[in-house]
């Protein structure tokens, strides 16, 4: 067995004391329930209550579900990328499928934080905070994904997406900038250096430019000092990917203001203005004047990408982490790593795995994981690492999240598309799961019908339709029942609703359900009673309408070709007695002795088996045979006649 | 598609109406209702896309619909009308058609009746699968197979029809005052007539062949006797209810069950059809449309006279383009009103230029620029 990677956690469940508890595996869920058995000695009553344990709670989050809406389209938009586009093509779309995916985390989570913000219900509000930072952490850790391994850009630009990245996730600078501007006198603020210093260490020289003026205005004796900083601000080269410069180029221009910044440090230039001072430091990339700052930088990511921004800005993507690894030792956090700060050094790593690993189990839910790991894996960035459990890491995240999902009343039908682009365990996950969808109304039973039959799933489609007939069977739906059941070709159960009918014809002495049994079609051939049943009924019709010779013959072919079960002979015959008793003739001799041998295989086979029927009813049958053998006896007699006569 | 605008709403959408406007005014819906299903708790819910209301989330997109009050409903909802413009009638899987009471401004709504176990089995309540209005007038159809007829004024049940189907009746519509007209799952539409005391139906359409269970029905507003259906087959079906027994014709439309169908109220060369498939259609036919419509009659119309023979007296010879619904000459086109999605759109309904349309994906999209 593998060593645990963190201790499980453990669910207080609410159970009388010192009793054994049992559970049941769900889909996604576990049922735990008190068992008669106990502890010796404990003497504790035995609790009524079932218990449902939910590995996955955040599905239930009414917000959160438009996240697991939304991003199911992109979902199923990715899977249904083509694979022949070239290369080049194929990564701006996966970059651009990736913010689509970032900008409905933040939808989301710009939704929750107002609903936090509304809620009067304290708890309520920390829960919704808690999801928030959730959904925070993770577009932090997605985005960075993005930057470092889908659109995986070289050395230059790979800064210029790090910075894009520090300066999303930390946009707090505008809001006191804003603060600041609309004081009355924005460089005395208390913030004002503040807002400077980060507008700097975030590289928005342009910015931070524009708050310096406010200040100069104020101090016209540092006018000199003041142009010198705005130069080298100005100055400070930045790299263009689009541009021709290559990288060389600007490697040298930039020494070259690095050499300038120097001089500057050298010359004093600052040393009357402390501030000024600091901001030349910070642009020299000095570690100290960096760390002094812990404050404004917050983490040590943005340490890393500042420290990158003034020493190294060419950096490449495989020395990242080693800058990663020094600058989190030199932040030297007071508290713990947190699991954030490993995944994110993980990803800098350019660890993969290890992300995903630690996202899975540091994260309450398999959204992230499931579509973060998809993406990579259309981006081809997964090895096959073959798991020693199911198929490989991909197919398992999204089963799991998928799972999660069809255990919720609502979102299973989601579910449902998650499993289709599972290829190897997709199909057996839906089959098991498909059949459990509880199905309330015939428009329900449709949906997940045609989800089984789109997928040729024909046990499904078998068992569903079955439940529903059965359901209309238990209604008195006869016709229902039956229409369920030919949809699914379900011969044996048509048979025993078409026994029904033929019962309910024999009780009442009419058909129900005429509009379905007069249009079975081709249906009619599913299962011999539903024949016999559809070609009585026709028999009916053609006598109703006075087509006698058409009905004598249907009848007589119901008892020849073996259509009618034996049990209903005697109605058959019977339903000929008036047919005999025409003043015309109707059965021809040959037909006649047909129906007499019918009826004598009937009386014999009546005989042999010998039933115990009551008194009455034997006398009953008695008559019945003597009326028809007179009958048949009378029509013989004229059929002879007629035919043996000859026309004149 | 331009100009549709897509808002989660948390909940799986089953139907979508808009409130009517009064008839004198020309201008656009505001307001629409919309029912969710497969909820543990289902809501009826009132949205506005107007400019007005509500300018408390000024981030949100122009045009976006805003909540302007809801309401539990017990069960799924599975139709939904608007009874007038203050009232709102429902069909529920638990049985009950239930009228709901708009407040002044729509701030809140309530429950004004309930008729509970209007469709049931002996021992079970049956799901009611749709609902027609003509105020006052209610008919409510079900999986039981049986018609009821209600005033929105009355407790009593006015008239009902047990059995009238052997299967599920899926929708119904009105034909004229007294006659309506339903569709059920083993394909075939009932004409009923109130006036006829006898529980049987006044006369029976019905495929021939395949007995493609039908959903969906719509009649043209101008012409009585053209009637639309859509079924499992996702074929759209036009039937002329005064002859033939067979669909005047048959286009192939959806890959999936059609779930609603409807005319254009003022404009009925067009039409639109949404599909358990995720599309939603609009179906146009490309003649001179407006000649159609308006002046009956005096055209010479030979160019699609292929089909539609039966002249409707006064020497009026109205001709719809429906019945010959021939799309290989062209006179048919049709355009996908969404952007491409997997989950089923469950309803539609379209009011002056404002189409709006609920999904399994709990999206409802609206379009506030229908070409028509």
């Amino acid at each position: 067995m593998e060593e645990l990677d963190v201790e499980p956690t453990t669910t207080d469940i609410p159970a009388g004391e010192g009793n054994h508890l049992g559970f049941a595996w769900g889909p996604g869920d576990i049922l735990v329930y008190d068992t008669i058995y106990k502890a010796s000695g404990a003497t504790g009553t035995c609790s009524p209550f079932i218990h449902e344990v939910r590995k996955d709670e955040d599905i239930y989050s009414p917000i959160l579900r438009k996240l697991f809406n939304e991003s199911h389209h992109i979902f199923v938009g990715l899977q249904t990328t083509r694979e022949d586009l070239p290369n080049k093509n194929k990564k701006t779309q996966f970059v651009s499928i990736s913010k689509n995916y970032r900008s409905v985390i933040r939808a989301c989570m710009e939704e929750l934080q107002q609903v936090a913000v509304l809620t009067q219900d304290t708890e309520l509000a920390t829960q919704y905070g808690n999801q928030v930072s959730i959904l925070l952490a993770i577009e932090l850790i997605w985005n960075l994904c993005e930057v470092l391994f889908i659109d995986a850009a070289p050395g230059g630009s790979l800064l210029l997406h790090l910075l894009d990245w520090v300066r999303l996730h930390k946009a707090d600078v505008d809001e006191k900038a804003q603060e600041v501007l609309q004081s009355e006198s924005p460089s005395e603020h208390h913030s004002y250096w503040d807002v400077v210093l980060s507008y700097v260490l975030q590289g928005r020289m342009d910015e931070a430019r524009q708050m310096l003026v406010k200040w100069s205005t104020l101090k016209p004796a540092a006018r000199s000092m003041y142009k010198q900083m705005d130069k080298l601000l100005s100055k400070m080269p930045v790299y263009n990917p689009g541009g021709n410069q290559t990288l060389t180029e600007f490697d040298v221009k930039w020494r070259h203001w690095h050499d300038e910044v120097d001089h500057c440090l050298q010359d004093n230039s600052f040393a009357s203005d402390p501030n000024l001072e600091l901001i030349c430091k910070i642009l020299m990339g000095d570690e100290d004047a960096l760390l002094e700052q812990k404050d404004l930088l917050s983490t040590w990511y943005h340490f890393l990408v500042t420290r990158l921004l003034f020493s190294h800005p060419t950096v490449k993507p495989t020395e990242l982490h080693y800058y990663a690894q020094s600058c989190l030792a030199m932040f030297d956090s007071p508290s713990a790593p947190e699991p954030l700060d490993s995944i994110l050094l993980a990803a800098f790593e350019f660890d993969i795995h290890q992300v995903i690993k630690d996202c899975s189990i540091a994260l309450n839910n398999w959204w992230f994981v499931a579509h973060l790991t998809d993406l990579l894996d259309h981006c081809n960035l997964l090895q096959s690492h073959n798991l020693h459990f199911g198929s490989n890491l991909r197919e398992f995240l999204l089963l799991e999240y998928a799972s999660g999902l069809f255990t919720h009343h609502s979102l299973w039908q989601l579910a449902v598309d998650y499993f289709d682009y599972c290829p190897e365990f997709g199909r057996v996950y839906l089959e098991q799961q498909i059949e459990h969808v509880p199905l309330d109304t015939e428009r329900k039973a449709l949906k997940v019908l045609r989800i089984c039959e789109q997928r040729q799933m024909s046990e499904q489609v078998r068992s569903i339709c079955k439940i529903m007939a059965k359901r209309a069977l238990r209604n008195n739906r006869l016709g229902s029942a039956l229409s369920w059941s030919i949809r699914a070709k379900d011969a044996a159960f048509a048979t025993l609703i078409s026994e029904r009918f033929l019962q309910d014809y024999c009780a009442r002495g009419t058909f129900s359900d005429l509009d379905l049994i007069d249009n079975l079609g081709p249906a009619m051939l599913l299962s011999d009673r539903l024949t016999f049943l559809g070609k009585y009924r026709e028999f009916h019709k053609l006598y109703g309408e006075k087509h006698f010779q058409d009905a004598a013959k249907l009848l007589l072919s119901l008892m020849t070709a073996k259509i009618a079960p034996r049990s209903f002979w005697m109605t058959l015959l019977m339903d000929a007695l008036p047919l005999l008793e025409q003043k015309e003739v109707i059965f021809s001799a040959d037909q006649t002795h047909e129906l007499i041998f019918c009826l004598e295989e009937l009386t014999s086979s009546l005989k042999t088996t010998g039933l115990d029927t009551p008194m009455q009813d034997e006398d009953m049958e008695v008559t019945k045979v003597e009326l028809l053998r007179l009958a048949l006896a009378r029509n013989l007699a004229m059929a002879i006649v007629k035919e043996g006569t000859v026309e004149v | 598609m331009e100009g549709t605008n897509a808002k989660y709403v948390s909940q799986k959408i089953s139907k979508t109406r808009w409130r009517p406007v009064s008839s004198s005014s020309l201008q656009q819906p505001e307001v629409f209702a919309a029912g969710s299903w497969d909820n543990e708790e289902n809501k009826i819910s009132i949205w506005s896309i107007g400019d007005h209301v509500l300018s408390g989330m000024e981030d949100e997109f122009e045009g976006d619909p805003q909540l302007l009050c809801e309401c539990k409903h017990s069960g799924d909802v599975l139709d939904l009308q608007f009874l007038d413009q203050e009232r709102v009638v429902t069909a529920s899987s638990t049985g009950a058609v239930t009228i709901y009471q708009l407040r002044p401004n729509i701030q809140a709504m309530s429950v004004s009746h309930r008729w509970t176990r209007a469709h049931h089995y002996p021992c079970d309540n049956a799901p009611c699968t749709g609902v027609v209005c003509k105020s006052p007038e209610i008919v409510t159809v079900g999986e039981d197979g049986r018609i009821n007829l209600f005033r929105a004024d009355q407790e009593a049940l006015i008239r009902t029809i047990d059995n009238a189907d052997s299967s599920t009746i899926h929708a119904v519509t009105f034909l004229k005052t007294t006659e309506i007209l339903t569709v059920n799952s083993i394909g075939q539409i009932k004409i009923w007539d109130f006036r006829q005391q006898s529980n049987t139906p006044a006369q029976i359409l019905s495929q021939t062949g395949d007995r493609v269970p039908l959903h969906c029905v719509a009649r043209h507003p101008n012409q009585q006797h053209i009637v639309a259906t859509g079924g499992q087959d996702g074929m759209l079906c036009i039937w002329d209810a005064r002859q033939g027994k067979a669909p005047a014709s048959l286009m192939e439309a959806h890959t999936a069950e059609m779930w609603e169908v409807h005319f254009h109220p003022t404009n009925p060369d067009h039409l639109f059809t949404c599909s358990e498939d995720g599309s939603l259609l609009h179906w146009e036919t490309t003649t001179s449309s407006s000649d159609m419509t308006f002046l009956q009659g005096g055209r010479n119309n030979s160019v699609l006279s292929r089909s539609a023979v039966a002249p409707a007296g006064g020497g009026q010879s109205i001709i719809s383009a429906w019945l010959s619904g021939d799309s290989s000459k062209g006179r048919l086109e049709t355009t996908h009103m969404l952007p491409s999605q997997t989950l089923s759109v469950n309803s539609l309904d379209v009011l002056g230029q404002c189409l709006v349309c609920g999904t399994d994906g709990e999206a409802i999209f609206v379009n506030r620029q229908v070409p028509v």
